[in-house]
């Protein structure tokens, strides 16, 4: 019991808990951009970070109550993922990721280079405001709101675009219009979770929103399972706690976690949940239990 | 006249794939356009649904002008494709598929009910509906294309190379399923490589050769052309 205890007030653990949610905000919001809607974006850590320092200077400067200063983080990102995505969506598989690339630099570029954001030595003096019981609640918030999307006559669309764009318009959907949406969103869930990225660490530095941020979200997206609500979470939990657990190695931790990709990619190119339906899975389990116990 | 092509070019890059089409498609007709690979057959539906620009020329349904339209409001205004080999949405099911080619329409209930008729004319898609698109057979798929296509309950309905990677007899009871539909009251434009196929269930045709229409007369008459035997029939 003790170490049970141990465990859940231990503020390492927690501090882990804590980030493993926050990447999921951000991971659940790529996940509907490149997973449902099937457009890659290689810029998405940009968003966080448009997130992260519009609320952190709202907080700072117009002392606006965090609630209404992640909603504004999330809103700024979802603003700018629309003016990128007006004229770049146009643009379809690796010419979109050439752009969305290139934007994540420039607006790490640009947040070096501005006053407001106190530049290459970083922001300071931002509240503390996030914690675990907040983050968890996005979480679940987050995740609802995704199931309801993926099953809408709004989600359905994106996954045909997704299938087969040219064969999508011809059904009468206004693609640029949907894919654009699905940015705004996805976007937008990215700003929520640079709010609260804030709100915790207290301190931003654009160097921690670079493209190794933005590709390792798109890797809890991808070796959870594409296209997967319970791949993604999957994906984020395990490729987060792995450094973390990997720590007794030391300096071969990376190495050993750059292995481990390697080999997952091998055995399960689709992703861990890749190609499994779990709620169908957990409903012919449930229905088979029931013809056993019958007979 | 429903639809009305008059004198378009398209060019793909720095290539012409049409030089100056014209044809028409009367309400209630079969109208099939056949000819070789690479003649413009299918940039010619391309250019119908939206989906390629035509540089010069105007193409008119039901007298309003659909050069500058999105595809997908074209869609709404009654015209529906079934796109060269199918493009089925293959990770999702068959009744999602029809789902999705009634997503211009508004209400459920409708939708439900199209689905029901829709099922009445391929039991085979109703046995199938939960499976995966990409599960089905050649011959599925494109009555699930088809199926989807008419969702959108269309005015006119455009069918490109339905017959194709079909065995023989397959070929056939899909043919006899679109005269079908052109009974009920769709019209069709058809696009076909297989023309005797495509000819005999036709009223009209038009042949096109390297981005020209060269012939174009009553289906029957066509079939019966010295010409378009020698180049189209095997003969």
């Amino acid at each position: 019991m003790d170490a049970v205890l141990d465990v859940l007030t231990n503020p390492y653990y927690i501090q882990v808990m804590t980030m493993v949610g926050i990447s999921l905000i951000a991971a659940l919001g790529l996940h509907l951009i490149t997973g449902i809607t099937g457009q890659f974006s290689f810029g998405h850590a940009a968003f966080v970070s448009i997130g992260a320092y519009a609320s952190a200077l709202l907080t700072i400067h117009l002392h606006l109550p965090f609630i209404l200063s992640m909603l504004a983080g999330g809103l700024a990102a979802a603003l700018c993922g629309i003016l990128l995505g007006y004229p770049s969506l146009r643009l379809t598989g690796d010419y979109l990721g050439i752009t969305t690339l290139g934007f994540g630099e420039i607006v790490r570029v640009v947040f070096i280079n501005m006053k407001i954001t106190g530049g290459a030595s970083g922001l300071t003096g931002i509240p503390r405001e996030t914690n675990i019981f907040i983050v968890y609640v996005v979480v679940v918030l987050t995740i609802w709101g995704m199931y309801r999307i993926q099953n809408s006559r709004f989600g359905r669309a994106l996954t045909a675009i997704r299938e087969d764009e040219i064969a999508a318009e011809t059904m009468g959907i206004n693609t640029l219009l949907y894919k654009i949406k699905s940015f705004a969103i996805g976007t937008f869930f990215a700003g929520i979770s640079g709010s609260l990225f804030a709100h915790m660490m207290q301190y931003l530095n654009p160097a921690d929103f670079g493209f190794s941020r933005s590709f390792e979200i798109l890797n809890f997206v991808v070796l959870g399972g594409l296209g997967s609500i319970p791949g993604t979470i999957l994906g984020t939990v395990v490729l987060s706690l792995a450094p973390e657990f990997l720590r007794f190695v030391q300096e071969y931790r990376m190495l050993i976690y750059g292995a481990l990709m390697v080999f997952m990619m091998i055995f399960r190119p689709n992703g861990l949940l890749g190609g499994v339906d779990v709620v169908r899975l957990l409903r012919s389990c449930l229905a088979r239990l029931k013809v056993r116990r019958a007979s | 006249m429903l639809l009305n092509i008059d004198n378009i070019t398209v060019s793909y890059g720095g290539v012409r794939a049409l030089r100056g089409v014209s044809c028409q498609v009367e309400e209630g007709e079969i109208v099939a356009l056949i000819g070789a690979n690479g003649a413009g057959k299918s940039t010619t539906l391309k250019a119908i649904c939206g989906l390629v620009r035509p540089q010069s020329g105007t193409i008119t349904f039901d007298n309003k002008v659909l050069n500058k339209m999105p595809p997908h409001k074209i869609v709404s205004l009654g015209i529906s494709q079934v796109p060269e080999g199918r493009r089925v949405f293959t990770r999702l099911t068959v009744l999602e598929n029809l789902e999705m080619g009634g997503y211009t329409r508004k209400k459920a209930g409708e939708v439900k009910d199209s689905i029901k008729n829709i099922f009445k004319r391929f039991p085979r898609l109703e046995e199938r509906k939960n499976q995966l698109a990409g599960t089905l057979s050649g011959g599925e798929q494109q009555m699930l294309a088809i199926g989807r296509a008419l969702m959108s309950k269309p005015r006119l309905l455009l069918l490109d190379e339905p017959s194709m990677g079909l065995a023989p007899m397959l070929v056939q009871e899909i043919f006899t399923i679109i005269s079908e539909i052109n009974l009920a009251g769709t019209t069709i434009l058809l696009v076909e490589q297989n023309a005797n196929m495509a000819l005999s269930i036709a009223n009209w045709a038009y042949v096109l050769e390297t981005g020209e229409i060269v012939l174009s007369g009553p289906a029957a008459e066509l079939a019966n052309n010295p010409d378009v035997r020698k180049a189209y029939l095997g003969e």
